[in-house]
């Protein structure tokens, strides 16, 4: 049975980027530890690390996808799943530290220390196992999204009030870990690492480690998008996201179908946040900064939603952009970021690999693919309404 | 509860109001297993929210709906209905227009509806043999792979009632069928629907007179709410009332 799936996820294109990321978790150590520096084909440290970033945004981008591209819920709190598991990769690496912190303490962080605090406080303990704290970069954020979106989509909370509520969240959490008396390091958050499983998080063959990491599990995680997004609960997703009542009305639990891909998601968000924090060094609350959120929603608009490929490319190129930017010239950024979020929302509705496709695309023979209606149109085509009124939402009392 | 058995659909004393407004006023219907029912009557007159609170999406205010002579239908929602074997054809044709013909058919398929046991989902030869049926009898066989979205309405209407097929069940409730139908399209649906009701009860509402003759059913009339009239088509449509309030002069 498994086998069969597996299979059917292989198919297709998925084979085709999950072996160029294999082949980057390979290839990329080996440009670095194996040729010199200064000769071509050298990749600097730095640059390792800086891709290993790229590559964490890269699974986050493909988990709101799962969710959004796919299922047609628009999460707006993406970020707070990918900072919940970061923070649990940080609370791993803060006990690795030991008698090297500032104060020599051997169990108690140096914040904790700070605050004057005399003994570690339950939900620290653990956290010096690493399987411990990998469990926890799973569960902690797979348990929020269950128990979130339990209420919510029982609820059937939909479109942009379930966008506002999720907002709501990762602010509530951006508030809470700001307070010292959480114990996660208040404002400051987790820093000063010094060993991963016994290895130094500077040093150059960890940093590659921990690249090649992140490219494998983002080679799974397409992987596993594939699987689900080929099987019937993908295209079960699909129709949730296009009529959701319509579903409903033959006998699919749409809030079952919805608690599972959120789930799905946010564990692997998780997983992303814990790949990235070691990679940059630090994790404070600025991750659940809402506007992080949005950013990613921007990333996977940009490299097309609906697609697997399509969000991994939006959050690589936004990111490269970024980077380019905020060193040229930073005052713009932000400026930029959101032109580029109008110019595709207008000109590129199905972002670049959508482009490509047009470009490049061999149209399949009568099947031309249909236009992805946005969830706040489907919903008022269900209700039998012009959608070209959907920008004006209208409460629904029969729903 | 004794005046319920033996019948498919009973609906005893059924109320529902919006904001004062009564879409549903005291309903009385009984269709009987394998029989078809046609509703006619004008807009307004309660047809699609009688539908609604069928299939659990609104909750009457007042009354009883029982299925197959036992389930009380208004402790459930949707999904629970759906899968007890109620199906339901909507008034404007609404298939999954981002998958093909296939997969709207293949999600449609009675099959276990969990999350694991859809995920792992895997066509048998029964399964492909079942839709490949299905394809032949509303005629779509040769635009299987396309995208629904690409069908004609009348053909988006056939997919539709295809996908009720798919879900085989004991009770279908079918509105407005033939809307944006050809006249030989029509003929054909009304022979298709015939022929599903010599195995399952079907309510049909409509309100193409001429569709509704070769369908030759039961008719009920219904008018702000409630029934207005029953019998053959030619005794509803001679009685004077219906004629005053529906039919025109």
């Amino acid at each position: 049975m498994l086998t069969q799936v597996l299979f059917r996820a292989l198919d297709k294109k998925a084979v085709w980027v999950i072996g160029i990321f294999l082949a980057v978790a390979v290839y990329v150590p080996m440009a670095n530890l194996l040729i010199p520096p200064g000769q071509f084909g050298h990749v600097p440290t730095y640059l390792v690390s800086l891709l290993g970033k790229y590559l964490s945004y890269a699974i986050l981008a493909l988990a709101l996808d799962l969710v959004w591209g796919y299922c047609g819920i628009l999460s707006l709190g993406h970020s707070a799943f990918f900072a919940l598991g970061g923070y649990a990769m940080g609370m791993y690496l803060m006990r690795q530290i030991g008698t090297r912190g500032v104060y020599g303490n051997p169990t108690l962080p140096d914040f904790m220390v700070f605050l004057n605090w005399k003994e570690l406080p339950w939900y620290w303990y653990g956290f010096d196992n690493f399987w411990f704290a990998m469990a926890m970069v799973v569960l902690v954020p797979g348990l929020l999204a269950f128990i979130f979106g339990f209420f919510a989509f029982r609820s059937r909370v939909t479109g942009f009030y379930l966008s506002i509520i999720t907002q709501a969240m990762t602010f509530a959490l951006l508030l809470a870990f700001f307070r010292n008396d959480m114990g996660f390091g208040g404002n400051n958050g987790l820093t000063d690492f010094k060993d991963i499983l016994g290895a130094p998080v500077q040093a150059q063959t960890t940093r590659v480690i921990l690249f090649s990491a992140t490219a494998i599990a983002l080679a799974l995680s397409v992987l596993v998008c594939s699987m689900i997004v080929n099987s019937k609960l993908g295209k079960v997703m699909v129709a949730v996201r296009d009529a959701e009542s319509r579903t409903r009305f033959i006998g699919y639990r749409v809030e079952y179908v919805k608690l599972f891909a959120f789930t799905v998601s946010a564990i692997m968000a998780g997983i992303a946040g814990a790949l990235y924090v070691p990679q940059v060094g630090i994790i404070n609350p600025g991750e659940f900064e809402p506007g992080n959120s949005i950013e990613v929603v921007i990333w996977t608009a940009v490299g097309g939603r609906g697609t697997l490929i399509g969000p991994i490319i939006g959050a690589i190129v936004v990111n490269l952009g970024k980077s380019w930017f905020t060193s040229a010239l930073p005052e713009f950024w932000l400026f930029a970021l959101g032109a580029l979020f109008i110019f595709v929302t207008l000109f590129l509705p199905k972002g670049i690999v959508g482009l490509w496709k047009q470009l490049f695309g061999t149209p399949r023979k009568n099947a031309e693919e249909p236009a992805m209606p946005t969830p706040a149109q489907s919903a008022d085509i269900e209700r039998g309404e012009d959608p070209s009124t959907f920008d004006n939402p209208q409460p629904r009392p029969a729903e | 509860m004794s005046k319920a058995q033996d019948t498919m659909l009973y609906l005893n004393g059924v109320s529902v109001a919006f904001d004062g407004f009564r879409a549903i006023n005291n309903l009385s219907i009984i269709v009987r297993p394998t029989e078809m029912l046609a509703i006619i009557g004008p807009n307004g007159a309660g047809k699609t929210t009688m539908m609604d609170i069928i299939t659990g999406k609104t909750r009457p205010d007042a009354g009883e709906v029982m299925f197959d002579g036992r389930t009380d239908l208004t402790k459930l929602d949707e999904a629970t209905i759906a899968n007890l074997g109620i199906g339901r054809k909507f008034q404007k044709p609404t298939v999954f227009e981002s998958h093909t013909v296939w997969d709207n058919l293949e999600m449609a398929l009675k099959k276990p509806r969990g999350i694991l046991a859809t995920l792992f989902y895997t066509a048998s030869d029964d399964d492909v043999a079942r839709i490949t049926e299905i394809l032949e009898t509303v005629r779509l066989l040769h635009r299987k792979d396309e995208y629904a979205a690409n069908l004609s309405h009348g053909q988006k209407q056939w997919l539709e009632i295809g996908m009720l097929l798919a879900q085989d069940p004991k009770l279908l409730l079918v509105d407005e069928p033939v809307a944006g139908m050809t006249d030989s399209e029509t003929e054909e649906t009304a022979k298709l629907l015939r022929e599903i009701a010599k195995t399952r009860s079907v309510v049909v509402v409509e309100h193409d007179m001429s569709f509704v003759r070769e369908l030759g059913s039961r008719v009920v009339c219904l008018a702000e709410g409630a029934v207005l009239a029953e019998g053959s088509l030619d005794q509803v449509s001679a009685n004077p009332v219906v004629i005053e309030r529906y039919l025109g002069r």
